[in-house]
């Protein structure tokens, strides 16, 4: 720990006004904040060697783990409410070469203390300790119970790691370690060949995207000189147009996105996210609420400065609006025809990300973040509440459900609670962080007045996102009332989860009521405040009160979604019959044909290079590898030959030789061993007398 | 003093006792033709202590050695080829080839 490195906050902070703003370094609270990440890593490790010895057959390591972060992340954020918290430690582990101006490249771990990365402490921890509860119960009787629990602790630790990077490197370590992590969690059930593709698709359009993160990460790192952030964001302050990142910044701002777009499933890219419904339902509650899809929004809020300053990537903005806008709207109408319960909400989520990532690209750091936050736990109560129908109806389709509300009186309500929730109805934790985005968007309208057209952009975004929450409001309308209301369809009698499961779920539904009081514009702004405490101030825009106008209108269309949604879906009270029969001619297949995108990339991409690429490699492996292969063995055959002849007759040759030698004289001196006295005797007189005459001759 | 008859007589004896040990065929004659070579260096052991006019007349002491080891030897040899006769019926070393491997 010799070159151990804490930088103390002082540097390059303002506040909205201009003044300096002060920021504690945290103390101690901080400087042992490295646990966090390890933890549960280390965690993970244990219960791969010891799980099935340790208490509760591994649960109890990763879900302590998770209490550990949730408690210290808890106590962080406090202290952040306090007085903002910022402090960045690091080790030193090496150095990777030299950049183009001479920088050297040091290789570090360590960990961030800031407001964005105590906020995903405490969310990761909470939401993770709750769905690690919930998982005992739900996963009680797996065949591969205690690797489950070890995976689940990985993906916890993995992101943790991906959060807590001061540096692009370590960041990118946590990002693969979540990839290798959820490709295991979604692949648990590989026995079935589908499981085990939706893993492969997952890990494969994830990895496509990470090939953006490494252009933009090796683009900004060799601009800068470092992978630290802090010095990263000392580069964005000083501002200058024709410093090494601002001249590459618009291509490394559309890498790192393209990056983004892979973990947060932003649109032509979302196609893993709704097949990853193929693992265990708390994988998903915690793969949409807190670790995975969260990772493409967060690193667009730590890098929030290089896309919200001029001459750096604010041009990739209008990339961003884009692509979240589109995501928003398109991937929320296929909500509205997913038969399986947890697609539905596999949906949502991709419908949420495009609103965090369009408030992010509408330069509203906080309002996104903000939504990533309340969006945590409402995304993993409905999950979670999902999980618990499907533990009672031993089905993912809607279609085998139906009438759940009297036999699962503690999952309705909890589920319909994050249901309202994710709709946007007041006071709950979805209308507080949509409104805070839909005022920014409008804000960005008014503000945004360059050459490009932001305004007319901003305004048709701010239309699409409003349009965004009544298709919000329907699809859940829609999943309550297939599941919930009108005549049980499926086979059994359903029941109540136990406690283990239904406790978790009432708590997320505490949170999904309140995690939205924290950030009330005009009112209560600890949630602004929290997340002011960085290296460089995000400088974003956040209202200063209520825009009454705004929530009205995004309140209507929730109401008329659930409104339209109840006259279509409900039950029809005379015969207890939903009507499940919403066609709009060309829409509906469009929407059940997912827009074809699958069929696109399997069709227009995979399959014309299959043949060619399999070809080419047919050839390859017949012409060049055989060649080479069999090249090898000929060569080997004729080694081989000269070797065996020289064994043969060399070495052999030697033995055999001195063994005839040997045989042979054996054989002469053997004639002389007759036996008979006499002859020896006679030998030993003419020997004595050749001897003797000998001496006398000579 | 002329030393060369005995030296003759010795040797004479001595061709007798090698031929009489390389060519008969029984066991005993074998034996004796030894004996006779035994008397011939005996005989030289005397003549040469006589001719040198040794003092402490060494050469005779070693024949009476020569004389009572011989005796020694004989008894030894004549009771080996009286067992080997009990067994094989004969004592013609021809037959016995055991040595042989």
């Amino acid at each position: 720990m010799s070159s151990l490195l804490a930088f103390a906050a002082p540097l390059l902070l303002a506040a909205e006004d201009g003044a300096p703003k002060e920021f504690s370094d945290g103390g101690v609270l901080a400087e042992w904040a490295w646990l966090i990440p390890v933890v549960p890593m280390v965690a993970a490790f244990a219960i791969v060697f010891i799980g099935k010895r340790s208490p509760w057959k591994g649960w109890g390591l990763a879900t302590g783990s998770m209490a550990f972060v949730m408690i210290y992340g808890a106590i962080l954020f406090i202290s952040n409410l306090n007085k903002g918290i910022t402090y960045e430690g690091s080790v030193a582990i090496g150095e990777i070469g030299t950049d183009p101006y001479g920088h050297t490249l040091g290789l570090e771990w360590g960990w961030m203390v800031d407001g964005l990365s105590i906020m995903m402490y405490l969310v990761v921890g909470l939401v993770g300790f709750l769905v690690f509860t919930y998982a005992k119960g739900y996963m009680e009787g797996d065949i591969r119970y205690t690797w489950f629990f070890a995976s689940f602790a990985l993906f916890g630790g993995g992101m943790l790691v991906l959060v807590s990077a001061p540096n692009l490197i370590q960041l990118i370590v946590g990002w693969e370690l979540v990839g290798v992590s959820s490709y295991l969690l979604i692949g648990h059930y590989w026995e079935e060949h589908e499981n085990s593709s939706a893993a492969i698709k997952a890990f494969l359009v994830n990895k496509v995207a990470d090939v953006g993160l490494f252009i933009g990460a090796i683009i900004i790192s060799l601009s800068v000189g470092s992978f630290r952030f802090t010095d990263i964001m000392a580069v964005i302050a000083e501002g200058d147009s024709q410093s090494a990142l601002a001249r590459f910044s618009f291509w490394a701002g559309v890498a790192i996105f393209i990056g983004a777009m892979g973990k947060s499933a932003q649109f032509p890219l979302h196609v893993w996210l709704p097949d990853a419904m193929a693992g265990p339902t708390p994988v998903s509650a915690l793969m949409h609420a807190a670790t995975m899809v969260t990772a493409g929004v967060y690193l667009i809020g730590r890098l929030f400065p290089f896309y919200n300053t001029e001459f750096f990537a604010d041009d990739t903005r209008y990339i961003i609006i884009i692509i979240g806008t589109l995501t928003l709207f398109l991937t929320g109408l296929l909500a509205l025809v997913a038969n399986d319960i947890k697609k539905v909400l596999a949906y949502s989520t991709l419908s949420q990300l495009g609103y965090m990532v369009t408030a992010m690209g509408a330069g509203a750091y906080t309002a996104g973040l903000f939504h990533l936050f309340t969006h945590a736990f409402f995304k993993s109560l409905l999950f979670l509440g999902a999980g618990s129908v499907i533990h009672a109806v031993h089905s993912n389709n809607m279609s085998d459900m139906g009438g759940l509300r009297k036999y699962m009186p503690q999952t309705f309500w909890t589920f319909l609670i994050g249901s309202l929730a994710l709709a946007g109805i007041v006071p709950l934790a979805g209308f507080w962080s949509k409104d805070e985005i839909l005022a920014s968007i409008q804000y960005a309208g008014q503000n945004y007045t360059t050459a490009q057209g932001g305004a007319e952009l901003a305004n048709f975004v701010l239309v699409v996102a409003i349009l965004g929450a009544f298709v919000t409001a329907f699809y859940m309308t829609r999943a309550v009332s297939l599941t919930f209301f009108g005549e049980y369809k499926g086979h059994g009698h359903p029941h109540e989860s136990p406690k283990i499961m239904t406790y978790p779920l009432i708590a997320l539904a505490g949170f999904s009521v309140v995690a939205g009081w924290i950030n009330i514009p005009g009112v209560i702004k600890w949630f602004t405040e929290a997340l002011e405490a960085r290296f460089l101030a995000p400088g974003d825009h956040h209202p200063e009160a209520i825009n009454f106008g705004l929530a009205a209108i995004g309140t209507v269309a929730a109401v008329a979604g659930i409104a339209i949604g109840y006259f279509i879906w409900f039950a029809d009270r005379e015969t207890q019959k939903e009507r499940d029969k919403f066609r709009i001619p060309v829409l509906y297949p469009l929407l059940e044909h997912k827009y074809y995108i699958d069929d696109f990339y399997m069709d227009g991409i995979v399959r014309p290079l299959r043949g060619p690429v399999a070809r080419a490699v047919d050839w390859f492996n017949g012409h060049i590898i055989d060649l080479v292969i069999n090249g090898t063995g000929w060569l080997a055959v004729r080694i081989a030959r000269v070797t065996y002849w020289v064994d043969q007759r060399g070495v052999d040759g030697v033995f055999n030789a001195s063994a005839a030698a040997t045989g042979g004289t054996g054989g002469l001196v053997r004639l002389l061993q007759t036996g008979r006295i006499q002859q020896y005797v006679f030998l030993i007189v003419a020997g004595t007398v050749v001897l003797v005459a000998g001496f006398i001759i000579f | 003093m002329i030393i060369n008859q005995f030296l003759i007589l010795g040797a004479a004896l001595f061709s007798i006792g090698v031929y009489g040990v390389l060519a008969r065929r029984n066991a005993v004659l074998v034996l004796l033709s030894v004996e006779l070579m035994l008397a011939a260096v005996n005989i030289n052991l005397v003549a040469f202590d006589r001719y040198l006019q040794d003092s402490i007349a060494g050469g005779q002491i070693f024949a009476l050695f020569v004389i009572t080891v011989a005796a020694a030897e004989v008894g030894i040899g004549l009771a080996i080829v009286l067992l080997i006769f009990r067994n094989r019926k004969s004592a013609n070393v021809d037959e016995l080839d055991l040595m042989k491997l």
